[in-house]
C-alpha cells in the first residue's frame, strides 16, 4: 500500500515542528518514530490502555487514535514537555516521593491524564482522580500511590490557577 | 556491613533513582531505540488451533516494494542443518520434556492461535504487515483440543509420535498420606483460570548482526539474559560470547516476560540473514495470544483432620493445562501447585500429584506467584469448608495448624522428578496472622458475618501465606572505581520495572561508605559480566545484593592492598575511611581514593546458596456482595508480610500492593476465554479486563522485618510475590462467608458477578 504522504505543522512542547507524515500515520506513531520523542508509549493502539496520552489544546487525548494530520496548527505537550527545566514539576516530583511509578511505561500518559485534569480543576477529589485516571492502565502500582500523587499535587495547581 | 557511617542507605525510603529518567519521558525501551539501517519485522500467526500445514505461499509478499524478506519454517530448515531449533528448557529440564519443546516456527502443523508460521521483514512495521496478508496458507484444519478433560482422553494427539498429551506427572509427598485415616475427611473440586501478567509494555526486540565480526547484538533482553543468550547461540549455532543481550528499560515482566521465546529466535535469525537490524514490536493482541498463559488448573484436593482441627494429612491431583507446548520454565508452576500446597501449616503427611496436560492453546509459563497463588486458592478453600463442617472459627482453625517458630526450619513435601526438597527459613507465622487480624478489626467485625445490610451480604476471609524467593545457584557482581571516585556497580540481576537500580545503589553505597550519588549500577546485559542469572523467583536483591557485598569486600581488600604499597605499611594497618579514602591505623597519613588505587581498579564478588528464603504472612479480605447482580465490592484488604531485612521501605510496599492488586484482578477480573475451536475471545484490553483506578481503593501492606533470612548477609528474603499469593483464596473466603446463609461456596475463579450471581441463583433452587 503506498499512501500519500503530506507536510504538517504544529507546535510541539513550545517549538514549531515540521514533519512529513503518510496519511494514515497516527499522532503517536510521528511522535516517537519522526520526530523521536519516545517518552509517549504505545501500549494497545485501541485506545484502552491510556499509555499514549499527550495533551493536544489543553485537552488530554489517545496520540494511538489520533492521525498525525489531525493536529496540524495545534499545541502538542508530551511527557517531555512538562518540564521546561532540568528540575521536575512538582506533579513528576509527587510521583517520585509516593513510588507512584515502577516500571514507568504507564508514567507519561498518567502525568499527561493527571496534568490536565489539575489545570482544569485543581481542587479534584480522590475520588474524581481515580474516575480520570481509571482511563490509564498500571499493572505495577496497584494505583494508590499514583492517587496519592495526584492528589498532593493539587496544591501547585491551585497557585497557579490563582496567579494566572 | 556496618549501619553507622553517615553513608548508611539500606533500610531508608530512599527516592528511586531511575525516576528521574522515566518521570521526564527519558526511559529507554526497546520501542525506542532506533538504528540506520533498521528494518521491521512482523509476524504471521496460525489462525487456527491445530491443524497441518499445507503450503506456504510467500511469492506475492516476497515481490511487494519495500519487502526484504519473508522467512518460513522452510527458509530456516535450510540454515540450521535441516531441523528446526526449539524452545530449550531452561528451569528444570527433564529429558522426557524435551519431545515437547516448542519449535521457534511452526514445522508441518500448528498447536495453537498464535502460533507463528512466517516472518516479514520489510521497510516499515506497516510494509511488514501488509507483507502478511499477501502470504497464502493453506492449512488443513484438526480437531482441536481446548480443555484439559477432553486432551486427557488421548483420541487427538498434540504429538502423534508420543502417545499421550501428558507430559509429566510431578509428585510430592511426605509420610504415609495413603494410610492416615482421620475422623474428618472433604475432597473437593476446585479450579482456577487461565490468566497472565499482561505487562503494560508490548514485548519487543532490536537485533543487530556485526557481519564482519560474525557477532549478534540483541536488545530488549529482560528477566534472564543470560539464559536467552545460551539458548539463542545454540539455536543460531554461535559461540556464546558473539552473542550479546541488551536490557533496555523494562516496561514489567513478572515472570512473562525475557524468557526465550520463538520471536526471540526468529527476529535475530532475520537480522543475520539480511545483515541489516531488525526491530519487531508486537501489538497488544499479539501479546494476549503469544506471550505466556499462566494459572490455569483443576485440582481435586482433600483433608483430612482431627475432630479438633488438627491437620492429619493433605491429598490431592491436578491437573495443569499447558498449552501446545512445553516453554522454558513451564514445569514451575506444576511442580510448586504439589509441593507447597501446605503453605504456612503444619502437615505430617502429604500426597500430592500434579499431571502437564497439553491443549490446543497458547503455552504457558510463570507469573508472579507461579503455583503458590492456585494452592493458595486450593488450601485456604477447602479450610474454610473444613472448619464450618467442624464447627470451628476459621481463625482458630488456622491458629492451630499455622507453623511455629520452635519447628523452623520445617520440611515442605517432596518433590518428584526430579527430587527436589525444601523447607522453610524462618519466622513466627502467629505474628503476622495476629497483627493482620488486628489491623482489619476481625473481632468487632465479624459480626458482620454473612448479614445482609442495605441489600448487600457482607462478609470477611483470612489466610495465612509463605513466599518463596532468591533461587539460586549463584550471582555476580563486579565493582569498578572510576577516574572521578566513583564506583561503577555491574550485576548479574536483571531490572523489570521493580527499582533493581535504586536497591542495588543503596547496598554499595552502604557497604563502600560512598554516597549514593557516586555509585552508578549496571545491570543485566551480558556485556557487563561473564555469568548472570537475572530476576525471577524474587531472587534480584537476596542474590545480586549479596553478591554486591561480596564484591564490596574484595573492592575493600584491594584498596587496602594498595594503599599499603603507597604508604609503605602492612595491609593490616591500612584503614579505610569515607569516601574509600585509606589511612594508617596510628594516626598516619591518609590517601584519597584516587591517591591510593591505579585507576581502573575493579573486584569481583560471587554469592552462591542452594537456600531458599521464606517469608511469610496473612492476609485478610472484608467484601460486600449484591446478590442481584453478583457484583463484589472490596471494602478493605490488609496484607502483613515479613520480608525479612527490608532495604527500601518505599519500593518494597510498591511491590507489595502491586502484587495485590495483580492477584486481585486475577480472583475477580481477568480471563483469557476459549471456544472450543481453540480460538482466544479475549484477545484484547476491551475484554481482557485488568483492574483499572476505580477498582481496588481499599488496599493496605503492612511490612515487617522481625526475622531476617538466615541464609543471606543482607538478611533479606524475596518479597515480590507475597501480595499475589493470598489474594484469590482470601477473597473467596469472605465470599463464602458473606453468602454463608445462601450456602453458596465459590469453587472457581474469577469471582466475577455472572458467576456468583448463577452461585446464588442455584443455591437458591
Ligand atoms: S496505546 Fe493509546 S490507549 Fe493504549
Ligand atoms: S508503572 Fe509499570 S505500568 Fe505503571
Amino acid at each position: 500500500m503506498q499512501s500519500q504522504t503530506m507536510l504538517i505543522r504544529f507546535e510541539l512542547n513550545g517549538k514549531p515542528v515540521e514533519v512529513e507524515v503518510s496519511a494514515r500515520t497516527t499522532l503517536a506513531d510521528c511522535l516517537r518514530h519522526q520526530l523521536m520523542q519516545t517518552g509517549t508509549h504505545v501500549g494497545c493502539e485501541h485506545g484502552v490502555c491510556g499509555a499514549c496520552t499527550v495533551i493536544v489544546a489543553g485537552e488530554a487525548v489517545r496520540s494511538c487514535l489520533m492521525l498525525a494530520v489531525q493536529v496540524e496548527g495545534q499545541a502538542v505537550t508530551t511527557v517531555e514537555g512538562l518540564s521546561r527545566e532540568e528540575a521536575l514539576t512538582p506533579l513528576q516530583a509527587a510521583f517520585r516521593k509516593h513510588h507512584a511509578l515502577q516500571c514507568g511505561f504507564c508514567t507519561p500518559g498518567m502525568l499527561a491524564t493527571a496534568h490536565a485534569l489539575l489545570t482544569e480543576d485543581p481542587e479534584a477529589d480522590r475520588a474524581r482522580i481515580r474516575e480520570v485516571l481509571s482511563g490509564n492502565l498500571c499493572r505495577c502500582t496497584g494505583y494508590i500511590p499514583i492517587v496519592e500523587a495526584v492528589f498532593e499535587a493539587r496544591a501547585a495547581y491551585v497557585d497557579k490557577s490563582a496567579k494566572a | 556491613m556496618n549501619p553507622k557511617h553517615p553513608f548508611a542507605a539500606v533500610g531508608a525510603p530512599v527516592e528511586r533513582v531511575e525516576d528521574l529518567r522515566l518521570l521526564r519521558g527519558r526511559g529507554k525501551y526497546v520501542d525506542d531505540l532506533h538504528c540506520e539501517g533498521m528494518l521491521h519485522a512482523a509476524i504471521l500467526r496460525s489462525p487456527v488451533a491445530h491443524g497441518r500445514i499445507r503450503a506456504i505461499d510467500c511469492a506475492a509478499a516476497r515481490a511487494m516494494p519495500g519487502v526484504r524478506g519473508i522467512f518460513t519454517a522452510e527458509d530456516i530448515a535450510q540454515t540450521s542443518k535441516g531441523s528446526i531449533p526449539t524452545i530449550p528448557l531452561r528451569a528444570a529440564p527433564l529429558p522426557e520434556l524435551v519431545r515437547f519443546e516448542q519449535p521457534v516456527i511452526a514445522h508441518r502443523k500448528v498447536r495453537y492461535v498464535g502460533e507463528p508460521i512466517a516472518l516479514a521483514v520489510a521497510d516499515s512495521a506497516a510494509l511488514a504487515e501488509d507483507a502478511l496478508e499477501a502470504i497464502g496458507l493453506d492449512i488443513e484444519p484438526l480437531p482441536a483440543v481446548a480443555g484439559w478433560r477432553a486432551s486427557a482422553r488421548n483420541d487427538v494427539l498434540l504429538f502423534e509420535e508420543c502417545a499421550s498429551n501428558q507430559p509429566i506427572t510431578y509428585t510430592a509427598s511426605k509420610g504415609d498420606a495413603a494410610s492416615v485415616n482421620a475422623a474428618y475427611v472433604r475432597r473437593e473440586r476446585l479450579r482456577v483460570q487461565r490468566h497472565t501478567a499482561c505487562c503494560m509494555e508490548p514485548r519487543g526486540l532490536l537485533a543487530l548482526w556485526d557481519g564482519a565480526q560474525a557477532k549478534l547484538e540483541v536488545s530488549g533482553a529482560a528477566k534472564v539474559p543470560f539464559a536467552v543468550r545460551r539458548a539463542l547461540a545454540q539455536c543460531l549455532d554461535l559461540p556464546e560470547d558473539c552473542v550479546d543481550m541488551i536490557e533496555a528499560d523494562t516496561g514489567g515482566s513478572f515472570g512473562v516476560r525475557g524468557e526465550f521465546y520463538p520471536e526471540d529466535y526468529l527476529v535475530p535469525f532475520a537480522a543475520r540473514k539480511l545483515n541489516r537490524p531488525v526491530k519487531w514490536t508486537e501489538d497488544r493482541r499479539e501479546n494476549l495470544l503469544a506471550s505466556d498463559h499462566a494459572r490455569e488448573v483443576d485440582m481435586e484436593v482433600e483433608i483430612a483432620c482431627e475432630k479438633d482441627g488438627t491437620i492429619l494429612a493433605l491429598r490431592g491431583r491436578a491437573w495443569v493445562d499447558m498449552g501446545a507446548y512445553v516453554r522454558a520454565n513451564a514445569s514451575v508452576q506444576p511442580c510448586n501447585i504439589a509441593q507447597y500446597l501446605s503453605g504456612p501449616y503444619r502437615v505430617p503427611n502429604i500426597h500430592v500429584q500434579s499431571t502437564m496436560v497439553l491443549t490446543n492453546k497458547t503455552p504457558v509459563g510463570t507469573y508472579r506467584a507461579p503455583g503458590r497463588f492456585e494452592a493458595d486458592f486450593f488450601r485456604e478453600r477447602l479450610f474454610d469448608m473444613a472448619a464450618r463442617d467442624l464447627a470451628i472459627d476459621p481463625v482458630e482453625f488456622r491458629r492451630r495448624n499455622l507453623l511455629c517458630k520452635e519447628e523452623m526450619p520445617y520440611p515442605f513435601a517432596t518433590l518428584r522428578p526430579p527430587e527436589r526438597k525444601g523447607e522453610t527459613d524462618s519466622g513466627d507465622y502467629r505474628i503476622a496472622l495476629e497483627r493482620c487480624l488486628a489491623e482489619i478489626g476481625w473481632a468487632e467485625k465479624s459480626r458482620l458475618q454473612g448479614r445482609l445490610i442495605e441489600g448487600r451480604y457482607h462478609g470477611l476471609g483470612i489466610g495465612c501465606f509463605i513466599e518463596g524467593g532468591g533461587a539460586g545457584p549463584r550471582e555476580n557482581a563486579r565493582l569498578v572505581v572510576e577516574p572521578d571516585g566513583s564506583v561503577s556497580v555491574y550485576v548479574g540481576s536483571a531490572n523489570l520495572g521493580q527499582g533493581l537500580e535504586t536497591v542495588c545503589t543503596q547496598i554499595a553505597a552502604e557497604a563502600l561508605a560512598l554516597p549514593m550519588e557516586r555509585i552508578r549500577v549496571f545491570h543485566g546485559s551480558t556485556a557487563h559480566l561473564k555469568e548472570g542469572f537475572g530476576s525471577f523467583h524474587s531472587r534480584s536483591v537476596v542474590m545480586g545484593g549479596s553478591a554486591i557485598l561480596a564484591a564490596a569486600e574484595n573492592l575493600r581488600g584491594a584498596i587496602r592492598a594498595a594503599a599499603a604499597r603507597r604508604l609503605g605499611c602492612a595491609v593490616s594497618d591500612v584503614v579505610i575511611g569515607e569516601g574509600l579514602s585509606a589511612s594508617q591505623a596510628a594516626g598516619g597519613k591518609t590517601l584519597a581514593l584516587s591517591e591510593s588505587v591505579p585507576q581502573g581498579l575493579s573486584a569481583e564478588g560471587t554469592f552462591a546458596s542452594h537456600h531458599h528464603t521464606t517469608a511469610y504472612g496473612a492476609a485478610a479480605a472484608h467484601v460486600a456482595v449484591d446478590a442481584r447482580t453478583g457484583r463484589i465490592e472490596l471494602l478493605d484488604y490488609v496484607m502483613v508480610e515479613d520480608i525479612g531485612r527490608i532495604i527500601n521501605p518505599l519500593t518494597a510496599r510498591g511491590q507489595a500492593i502491586g502484587a495485590i492488586v495483580q492477584g486481585l484482578g486475577g480472583t475477580l477480573l481477568e480471563n483469557l476465554v476459549y471456544d472450543e475451536e481453540g480460538q482466544l475471545l479475549t484477545a484484547s484490553l476491551v475484554d481482557y479486563l485488568l483492574p483499572s483506578a476505580t477498582d481496588f481503593p481499599h488496599i493496605r501492606a503492612i511490612l515487617l522485618e522481625d526475622s531476617p533470612s538466615p541464609h543471606n548477609p543482607l538478611g533479606a528474603k524475596g518479597g515480590g510475590e507475597g501480595g499475589t499469593v493470598a489474594v484469590g483464596g482470601v477473597v473467596a473466603n469472605a465470599v463464602a462467608a458473606a453468602l454463608v446463609t445462601l450456602g453458596v461456596e465459590p469453587r472457581e475463579l474469577p469471582l466475577a458477578p455472572q458467576r456468583i450471581w448463577h452461585l446464588i441463583d442455584a443455591a437458591r433452587r
